[in-house]
């Protein structure tokens, strides 16, 4: 990869009225497997209460960047971060030494590719989070854990199951219950990792719904493959390339007339 | 803004055979503009009919390019400069076929003042003439501004739609004039406001032409925007 400019992350002005406050945001952001630097000097805000999607191909460092918020790196030796990454409004940098990753985990939930449910029953897999946080009584716990499955849109069909084991819901709703495992605890930040890439039409469209709603509760940054969905449910688009943040905007702006010509070439399909 | 090859060649394909289309249809529409200003010009029945006639390849054209558009929409999911362009043929078409329309217009006259045996005076006068030809030009450089994605050339275009509008007033003022004179001239000078007035649309689809060229090329939506505007944005690099 040549030198390339500075990113256009100014570019994230909205059409209309001022942006929206800033829920976190990654300063001079970098990041090392080993000896290999996966990030390069990451700057670029997390904005309260939208969807933000990091865009990019194979390897260009989007579920890197992905799993830093979430301190995930930290379950592997000899990987190395620098810079910031500040949780606002407290203002904590998610990265320091003295921030407890389990702390930061019950703050920022995460969704992964493939529906990953404990092998337990559906209430136990919302309940999870919720006992870790020292969280016991029955009546309580009932009230959570309804909260989460109808946030996540699996209340109707799992209330009259709640004690099967998760294994026998479809993949669709097993996603979904990951999503409502990931609310129990009410994180502020919300984590997807290419979270429909495994499921089907309906399924996919019925996560997307859910985010679009979703958003009014929590933060959300999705990675994804699927330019089409980035375009769907995203109010901000990233595009990284090895290791970069190559521009920064409003999705409509990413998709219609995009700053960059190297943004222009990856979404349109002329990326070689 | 792109410079590079789709990696499914198949889509570079599309896009082109969609753009080359367009330059086939907009020929068409520019050989019967031409046409029919030449019939009103001298009268010539044979030319107004085969005006008329070019229609219906125009609007076959319109039809083959509208379904080309839904085909790449629903294959390949554009976007940036592949969907300005997509949508921009969209709107190229539709204008390019009411152009074919108008000159129609103009050839159904031309066949009205030839019943009435009237034509004599009244299509020789020069702003109407001068008109059709300003038109004819501003379609043509439109087409080329399309074919060459040139933005400057397009801005230069919706200049010069504001003559066309003046030179129409012209041609009112001048009919008016002649049905006061001379009353037996109402029916056909009628007839004329109908050319001119055609002649005048011409303009102002070639100007949405040129708009559309500038949004597809620099993605700033030209419509309803001051000339200074206008100017000011294609000027950006």
């Amino acid at each position: 990869m040549v030198s390339t400019p500075a990113p256009e992350v100014a570019s994230a002005e909205p059409k209309g009225g001022p942006l929206p406050p800033i829920k976190t945001e990654a300063r001079d952001l970098s990041f090392y497997y080993g000896s290999f630097q996966a990030l390069k000097n990451l700057n670029m805000p997390i904005y309260q209460h939208r969807v933000t999607a990091l865009i990019g191909p194979s390897g260009c460092g989007k579920s890197t960047f992905l799993r830093c918020f979430n301190r995930m790196h930290d379950l592997y030796p000899n990987n190395r971060y620098e810079g910031e990454i500040r949780l606002l409004p407290d203002d904590v940098n998610l990265l320091a030494k003295s921030v407890d990753p389990i702390e930061v985990r019950m703050r920022i939930g995460m969704v992964f590719q493939k529906p990953n449910p404990f092998p337990k029953t559906i209430y136990e897999n919302v309940a999870y989070g919720l006992r870790v946080r020292g969280l016991s009584s029955k009546a309580m716990l009932d009230d959570k854990i309804e909260q989460a499955l109808r946030a996540a849109a699996l209340w109707d069909e799992a209330k009259d199951r709640l004690q099967d084991l998760a294994f026998n819901l479809s993949g669709g709703q097993q996603q979904r219950l990951c999503i409502a495992r990931a609310l129990a605890t009410d994180p502020e930040l919300l984590l997807f990792d290419e979270p429909t890439s495994a499921l089907d039409p309906i399924a996919t469209a019925s996560i997307e719904e859910l985010m679009a709603g979703l958003k009014e509760k929590v933060t959300i940054l999705v990675v994804t493959h699927n330019m089409q969905q980035a375009a769907r449910v995203s109010d901000y688009t990233a595009y990284m390339y090895l290791g970069e943040l190559m521009e920064f905007g409003e999705t409509d702006q990413i998709f219609i007339k995009p700053k960059r010509k190297e943004t222009e070439d990856y979404i349109t399909g002329r990326f070689g | 803004m792109q410079t590079g090859e789709h990696l499914v060649r198949k889509y570079d394909e599309e896009l082109e055979t969609m753009r080359s289309r367009v330059l086939q249809m907009g020929g068409l529409v520019e050989s019967q503009v031409h046409t029919a200003l030449m019939a009103f010009e001298s009268a010539d029945m044979e030319l107004a009919q085969q005006a008329i006639d070019a229609d219906k390849r125009v609007n076959d054209l319109e039809v083959d390019v509208d379904q080309m558009v839904n085909y790449v929409i629903v294959r390949r999911q554009p976007t940036a400069g592949d969907l300005r362009m997509i949508t921009g043929v969209a709107k190229v078409i539709t204008d390019l076929e009411r152009v074919g329309d108008e000159a129609s217009k103009i050839a159904r006259a031309v066949k009205w003042l030839h019943e009435k045996n009237d034509q004599s005076r009244l299509n020789r006068i020069p702003d109407i003439r001068n008109s059709g030809e300003a038109a004819a030009s501003m379609l043509r450089r439109a087409l080329d501004a399309f074919a060459r994605m040139d933005p400057q050339a397009a801005a230069t275009i919706i200049k010069d739609d504001l003559g066309i509008d003046d030179r129409f007033r012209a041609v009112l003022r001048q009919l008016i004039t002649f049905m006061m004179e001379d009353p037996r001239t109402i029916s056909a000078s009628l007839d004329c406001v109908w050319v001119a007035k055609a002649i005048e649309r011409i303009g102002d689809h070639a100007k949405n032409v040129a708009e559309h060229v500038i949004f597809i090329s620099q993605g700033w939506d030209a419509r309803h925007q001051s000339l200074e505007d206008v100017e000011r944005a294609v000027a950006r690099p």
